[in-house]
């Protein structure tokens, strides 16, 4: 039995952050019902990354709507509107993704929802919290990164700002609303009482510094300063970092640099014997090593340092990484078939249960599949 | 009632990944009880960012591990080991991240434990899974992002690649054990089984991959493409990504590049107008922007942009983030107290419930702090 059977899911959500954490409890064995504009649906429909279409729509989608049912409907028609509000009273768990104030005026926010269903676990995600200047402005992935300072901590030291180039915000905050809803069903189970959970793309990607933010309230606000030479992070010193080979690309994480230039053969390395210069000198130090580790292939230094227990890799790309035994052994990807028939390859939940990997067959649904069948099901039309 | 209120964590877990679940875990209402090697503790109180320390441990370790008590144990004495034992058979959650195969040479594998405790939910933390070639590599944060292709989405094109400047790996995968946990916690009050809960720092950063790698995997496996210059997503179409101003740096994601010529009065963009040009001359269509955009100030293009809803943003840094109101606003950072008097500002749980932000003033416990409660209220020793 996959740990959240029996729980049902109705999510308001669009694009990726309430998405993906409604995709993470539909894996995890819920059953989730996408609310979807009919017609034109969630906007990722159409939303596309690079010019590839699925079946009519975009990748992104597809990726993180399989594993639901969708039912139609538009919230300012009363009719519509009625039969939510009766789908509403059997679900568990109600979530949204809306600029603040926009659910209140459709009607289904927290009041109105617990009103309709005390026992719901109602969860939400703004751009920015509910207060303040930035209430208003767009709940979008990149512009919460740029507000939160996030950008100075990757790429050199006199680089432009270098943004993650990945969902980091959507993806945390959608994690994080599953940490809020998950514990308050946990909570519910003992009292009965439901919950609202509110978190925001902003607060999830301050949370991500929680570590380098500390440091910078403790060390009287001084200015984060990447590493000159092969930064991977602002706070940590030599050898930490990517560096260019004979042949590719080797990274290294902690390691005592005598010791690392013993190994590698490198005596100007030999007189750093202070932790503290790792850190002071790192640029200088880590400029000895770019040197030094250009001369020889990434295969070769492998086969001097991991022996050693000095913690390092090779750096992959993806066609090297997919071609790899050590990804081939998680049967990490799972081919997903839509009810057109059309097939497509993405990832599993990376969460194992008992030993299981929790795979499902289901791909992403068309807008209003399962309208008609959920009104049966549920009795949403005629006399209550 | 915090949400978590009555339950029992227990934690083996080390530095940043398996802690840092144990840390919401605390802030959502548990209690969570670290298992330390007496003496010098857990290995994080020893490992610093910056040199910077708190007494006699780092404040890395202080931000990770507070509102945590802290039991010291030998796992190789039998004595402790008997002890730990009697507070797993109480435990509602075990959490670790040792390499493969460490916590069984203390007889403390999942098979072992569920004898002690059929209700426990156990969970666990490996780098890279515990079959396949990399099983006995450490699981290190970097070394995980490296393997996983992720240092190849940012960056500009002909950059090295580039990790992501912060423990994304482990930060992720602490955050995927303490979903399964809650989910398996949640199974539990129904059928009252515990369970078995896995996770790894290579699935997690796959899965942070998850949209990307989707369309690599139907796309014919094309590499990815980071843009020339201002990249911020290899899969995203112009405008998308950071230009410099006049003073400063403006973030721009997507939208439409006719309204955006014309907003911006920029001539030379407006021969690309349909939705493919964005793709297709992206790196053509960021050169002129980035031309346009550096000849006014942040805030001169902000007025003109965000009435018109373009979606848009001002790069921050830490300075100007935390003076700033929409920061101050959210009451993101607390002090937690420590037993000198002294404090620390650190950030709270990201989550609110019921309108609350959970916060809490306890600091991280001395090794070995709460050995005494523990045996007189846990163990009636």
């Amino acid at each position: 039995m996959r740990p959240l059977e029996g729980i049902l899911v109705l999510d308001f959500g669009q694009f990726l952050s309430a998405p993906s954490a409604s995709l993470r409890l539909a894996d995890l064995g819920a059953r989730v019902i996408k609310i979807e504009r009919p017609v034109t649906g969630d906007i990722c429909r159409q939303l596309y990354v690079s010019n590839v279409v699925l079946d009519g729509e975009s990748t992104v989608f597809h990726a993180i709507n399989r594993n639901k049912e969708s039912f139609a409907a538009d919230l300012k028609n009363p009719r519509d509107a009625e039969r939510l509000r009766r789908l509403i009273r059997h679900a568990d768990v109600v979530m949204h993704n809306f600029r603040p104030g926009v659910i209140e005026r459709l009607g289904f926010d927290y009041e109105s929802v617990r009103r309709l269903n005390p026992a719901v676990v109602y969860g939400e995600i703004s751009g920015y919290g509910a207060e303040g200047p930035w209430r208003a402005k767009p709940g979008q992935d990149l512009l919460a990164q740029a507000l939160s300072g996030l950008m100075w901590l990757s790429g050199n030291d006199g680089d432009p700002p270098v943004p993650m180039g990945l969902a980091i915000a959507d993806i945390l905050s959608g994690i994080h609303l599953t940490h809020g809803i998950l514990a308050c069903l946990v909570r519910r189970a003992i009292t009965g009482e439901g919950a609202r959970v509110q978190v925001s793309m902003l607060e999830s990607v301050l949370d991500l510094q929680f570590e380098v933010l500390t440091t910078f309230f403790q060390d009287g606000g001084e200015p984060v300063r990447r590493s000159a030479v092969a930064n991977a992070h602002a706070y940590l010193g030599a050898p930490y970092g990517i560096y260019q080979t004979a042949d590719g690309w080797l990274a290294l994480a902690m390691g005592q640099v005598p010791v690392l230039g013993r190994l590698l053969g490198c005596a100007a390395l030999e007189p750093y014997t202070e932790p503290r210069e790792w850190f002071d000198r790192r640029d200088e130090i880590k400029r000895v090593l770019a040197d030094h580790l250009k001369t020889r292939t990434t295969a070769e230094w492998l086969a001097v340092l991991e022996p050693a227990d000095i913690w390092c890799a090779d750096v992959l790309d993806w066609r090297r990484l997919l071609a790899h035994d050590a990804f081939h052994v998680l049967g990490m990807i799972q081919t997903v078939r839509r009810s057109s028939g059309f097939a497509y390859r993405t990832l599993r939940c990376p969460i194992r249960v008992d030993g299981e990997r929790l795979y499902s067959e289901r791909g992403s649904p068309a807008v209003g599949e399962h309208t008609a069948a959920i009104i049966e099901e549920f009795k949403l039309e005629g006399e209550p | 009632m915090k949400p978590l209120e009555g339950l029992l964590v227990v934690e083996f877990g080390i530095y940043l990944a398996a802690p840092s679940a144990g840390l919401k875990l605390a802030d959502l209402g548990a209690r969570v009880i670290k298992i330390e090697p007496p003496g010098r503790g857990e290995p994080c109180r020893h490992l610093a960012i910056k040199h910077l320390f708190v007494g006699r441990d780092s404040l890395l370790f202080h931000t990770i591990n507070r509102n945590k008590e802290s039991y010291a144990a030998n796992l190789k004495d039998p004595g402790d080991l008997e002890k730990v034992k009697r507070l797993l058979a109480r435990a509602d959650v075990l959490t670790h991240n040792f390499r493969p195969g460490t916590m069984e040479k203390f007889g403390l594998g999942w098979n072992e434990v569920r004898q002690l405790n059929p209700r426990l939910v156990y969970a666990e933390i490996s780098g890279y899974g515990a079959e396949g070639p990399w099983r006995n590599k450490p699981g290190q944060d970097l070394l995980a992002q490296s393997v996983s292709g992720l240092t190849w989405l940012s960056g500009d094109a002909g950059a090295p690649p580039t990790p992501m400047g912060i423990a994304v790996a482990d930060i992720l995968c602490g955050s995927h054990l303490l979903q399964g946990i809650l989910a398996a916690l949640l199974r539990r009050s129904k059928t009252g089984r515990g369970a078995h809960v896995e996770v790894s720092l290579l699935e997690s950063v796959l899965d942070f991959q998850f949209e990307v790698l989707t369309t690599h995997l139907n796309d014919g496996g094309r590499p990815p493409q980071r843009a020339r210059r201002g990249n911020a997503h290899a899969y995203l179409a112009a405008p998308y990504g950071v230009y410099a101003t006049a003073d400063g740096y403006l973030a721009l994601a997507m939208g439409s590049l006719d309204r955006l010529a014309k907003l911006i009065d920029c001539e030379e963009l407006e021969r690309f107008t349909g939705s493919e040009d964005g793709f297709a001359h992206r790196d053509e269509i960021m050169e002129i922007l980035a031309r346009h955009l550096a000849q006014r100030t942040t805030a001169e293009w902000l007025a003109l942009l965000e009435p018109a809803d373009v979606w848009c943003a001002e790069v921050l840094d830490y300075p100007r983030l935390v003076a700033h109101e929409g920061f101050r606003v959210l009451k993101m950072d607390q002090q937690v107290e420590l037993a000198g008097g002294s404090k620390i500002r650190t950030l709270r749980c990201p989550i609110r419930i019921d309108g609350e932000r959970l916060t809490s003033p306890r600091p991280a416990p001395a090794a070995g702090e709460h050995n005494e409660i523990i045996d007189k209220e846990l163990l009636d020793a």
